[in-house]
């Protein structure tokens, strides 16, 4: 699936191109550089971020209730302790994967059509994290006292307990965060001084100058800067893997039937990968299309991400199909009654929208008619994202629920609080995401200025 | 085109930049400093009482044992405050018109305790034994401090879960033999570690550190 391979070979290059021809270097700027610094007035740029801006307010009054009065006013309990908080969380986290994927492993990998998406895909997860991130703290009991997760110097003399998986996703988030961050930035700066050196107003040349930190562009920070950027991906490529190992440990350390699996690592970094790149598309899509990006979001890249989607899927797919089989295989008695409780238990729903959704539609991706159809890739990612919601729902609710005594049973119902933080926290994201659009260049300038100077060039 | 920052702006990002590092370091280090300081503590800061009851006189001057006046310490969680009775024990006797004592006087005659300010208080979520310490050969003095040169009583300690912890994990380090436990002169021996290694042996102490030991 080399692009460079498939370019020469495919006829059809309206379909292969990393990049549509005619653009040079400056047009390659303007193009980009004005939707930040256009003057134009964007009306669906205001609506969108109106209705996310007030879904953010509606998180606000929620998490302030919650601060008020306590975890008790979501539908959780005992035996379901964790449930949308957790959900959202692992949700969240996962779909941040794509972003790192994109910006450091295909980065040494060196293929050329992550330019194009690699800006939007790290601010994607840099806010995915964010939004993963607020949801075990607003879990703890007492969430001012959130700091105690880390290992510092407190008047207790006491660490945090290093063999829960628990504080090792303090570690994994934090890290993740920090590392993603840095590299959006890094990334960032040559863009920053092109915005500045275009921008028209004293204000706006201060404000991107500053965030620019003074790059001139000269051959020694072109030097240091493809270091750092080097580094900075080997930094993040473990990452990938790491962070929703890490996640998936939270439940695979545990001895509930559904989590004691040991498959749970590399199922749940395929599964996050595949919802991360559902959510790229979901983003990507309308992007270019509202800010007319076809030429520099083009086919290729949907084709190539819709075969990602495949193959990340069929690893979700064969997780599914392995603890079905490990349940029967095991002949645990309680493994076995867990896979029975979701296949035919009270939850069946949420466990067969799951393999409708996250299995059968995603096979469509086979055809080719498929993957050059803008609006059916767009379902499908739609249709990924909302089931990969539901696979964290069903392996975190369907296995608390009836554990080894049935005497504890007990179903579960969120509350509308739990609803208003999980449509929040998608306020959340999408404000981030549409302030992000406005204020800053959402595909790599000085990439894609090389990218027209490679094209050229073949 | 014209620069859009004057060249001073070199030196003042340099500053920021490294200014951020200590920023980030002050931002730890101050609240850190603050939680332990006795402005938060309040860790020896005589407390103001109705009765300016004096230890150093009552238990150093005089050499009343602690546990006239504190007595269900060798028996219960708490050490006990004494009622304005022991207090008259002597007081019907001796300064028994000095003004400075008619807030006794007073309280006996209208049969109403004295409001003492707590000086030494642990939160609600602890379970503390004082017994147990006692016949473990924990001195009075060690968590009270110089309890004989107190003229207004001060907590000696700051009370944090790191100071109990110390010693739970240590004990070797404060134990005393059983019979020094109420002296409030006594210093621990240069060997201490040697000696109190034998006493924890000896007096069967256990280094309990469970979360349940103390929050029950």
């Amino acid at each position: 699936m080399a692009p460079n391979g498939e370019q020469s070979s495919d006829n059809a290059t309206k379909a292969s191109a990393v990049i549509e021809p005619g653009y040079t270097i400056n047009t390659v700027s303007d193009k980009i550089s004005s939707i930040v610094l256009g003057q134009r007035r964007r009306i669906g740029w205001f609506g969108g971020f109106t209705v996310a801006f007030l879904l953010l307010m509606m998180l606000l009054f929620a998490v302030s209730y919650l601060f008020v009065i306590g975890v008790g006013i979501w539908g959780v309990g005992i035996p379901v302790a964790w449930a949308f908080a957790i959900v959202s969380f692992v949700w969240w986290v996962g779909i941040g994967h794509a972003g790192t994927l994109i910006s450091a492993i295909l980065l040494l990998l060196h293929q050329k059509w992550r330019t194009s998406i690699n800006r939007t895909a790290e601010a994607m997860t840099i806010f995915a994290v964010l939004c993963a991130g607020m949801f075990p703290l607003l879990h703890l009991g007492r969430p001012w006292l959130f700091y105690w997760l880390f290992p510092y110097p407190n008047t207790m003399w006491y660490w945090p307990q290093f063999r829960s998986p628990l504080v090792w996703d303090v570690f994994a988030v934090s890290t993740y965060l920090t590392v993603s961050l840095l590299f959006w930035f890094v990334g960032l700066i040559p863009d920053l001084a092109t915005i500045r050196d275009r921008a028209r107003s004293r204000f706006k040349q201060v404000v991107y100058g500053i965030l620019a930190m003074g790059w001139r562009g000269s051959a020694v920070h072109w030097k240091r800067y493809e270091t750092a950027s080097l580094l900075l991906a080997g930094l993040a490529t473990p990452l990938v893997v790491s962070v929703h190992t890490v996640v998936s440990f939270d439940f695979a350390i545990a001895i509930l039937p559904g989590w004691h699996t040991t498959i749970f690592p590399p199922y749940f970094v395929a599964g996050a990968i595949y919802s991360g790149f559902a959510m790229v598309l979901c983003l990507a899509i309308p992007l270019r299309k509202a800010y007319g990006l076809e030429d520099f979001i083009t086919m290729y890249h949907l084709d190539i991400m819709a075969k990602l989607l495949l193959a990340t899927g069929s690893v979700v797919a064969y997780g599914y199909l392995m603890e079905a089989f490990m349940a029967f295989y095991s002949a645990d008695v309680f493994e076995a009654y867990e896979t029975q409780n979701r296949v035919d238990g009270p939850y069946r729903v949420a466990y067969w929208c799951l393999i409708i959704f996250n299995v059968l539609i995603p096979q469509a991706l086979w055809s080719k008619r498929v993957r050059r159809s803008v609006k059916a890739i767009f379902i499908e990612a739609l249709f990924i994202n909302c089931a990969m919601w539901l696979e964290r729902f069903v392996i975190i609710v369907i296995s608390l629920h009836r554990d080894f005594m049935p005497s504890a049973w007990r179903m579960y119902g969120p509350s509308q609080w739990d609803w208003m933080t999980l449509f929040g926290s998608v306020g959340l994201f999408f404000t981030l995401f549409y302030l992000f659009i406005r204020y800053l260049p959402m595909i790599s300038i000085y990439e894609m200025r090389e990218l027209v100077t490679e094209t050229a060039n073949e | 085109m014209a620069q859009v920052f004057h060249h001073s702006t070199n030196l003042i990002s340099r500053l920021t930049v490294y200014g951020a590092f200590v920023a980030i370091l002050a931002a730890g280090f101050v609240p850190w400093l603050i939680d332990r300081s006795p402005y938060n503590t309040e860790q020896n800061v005589p407390r103001e009482q109705p009765i300016p009851f004096s230890h150093r006189h009552h238990a150093n001057e005089l050499g009343i044992d602690c546990r006239y006046c504190h007595t269900s310490v060798e028996q219960s969680a708490f050490a006990g405050l004494p009622p304005t009775e022991t207090c008259m024990t002597c007081h019907s006797q001796i300064w028994k018109t000095s003004p400075m004592l008619e807030p006794v006087r007073a309280s006996f005659r209208d049969d109403r305790s004295i409001e003492w300010t707590r000086v030494n208080a642990l939160p609600e979520f602890v379970y503390f034994d004082h017994s147990i310490h006692i016949s473990k050969g924990i001195g009075c003095t060690t968590c009270h401090g110089p309890i004989g040169e107190m003229t207004i009583t001060w907590a000696a300690t700051q009370m944090k879960m790191g100071w109990c912890l110390d010693c739970h994990r240590q004990p070797e380090k404060y134990v005393r033999p059983k019979d020094q436990v109420f002296s409030i002169s006594y210093q621990p021996p240069p060997n201490q570690l040697e000696l109190g290694r034998r006493l924890v042996k000896e007096y069967k102490i256990y280094s309990l550190q469970d979360c349940v030991t103390c929050h029950r």
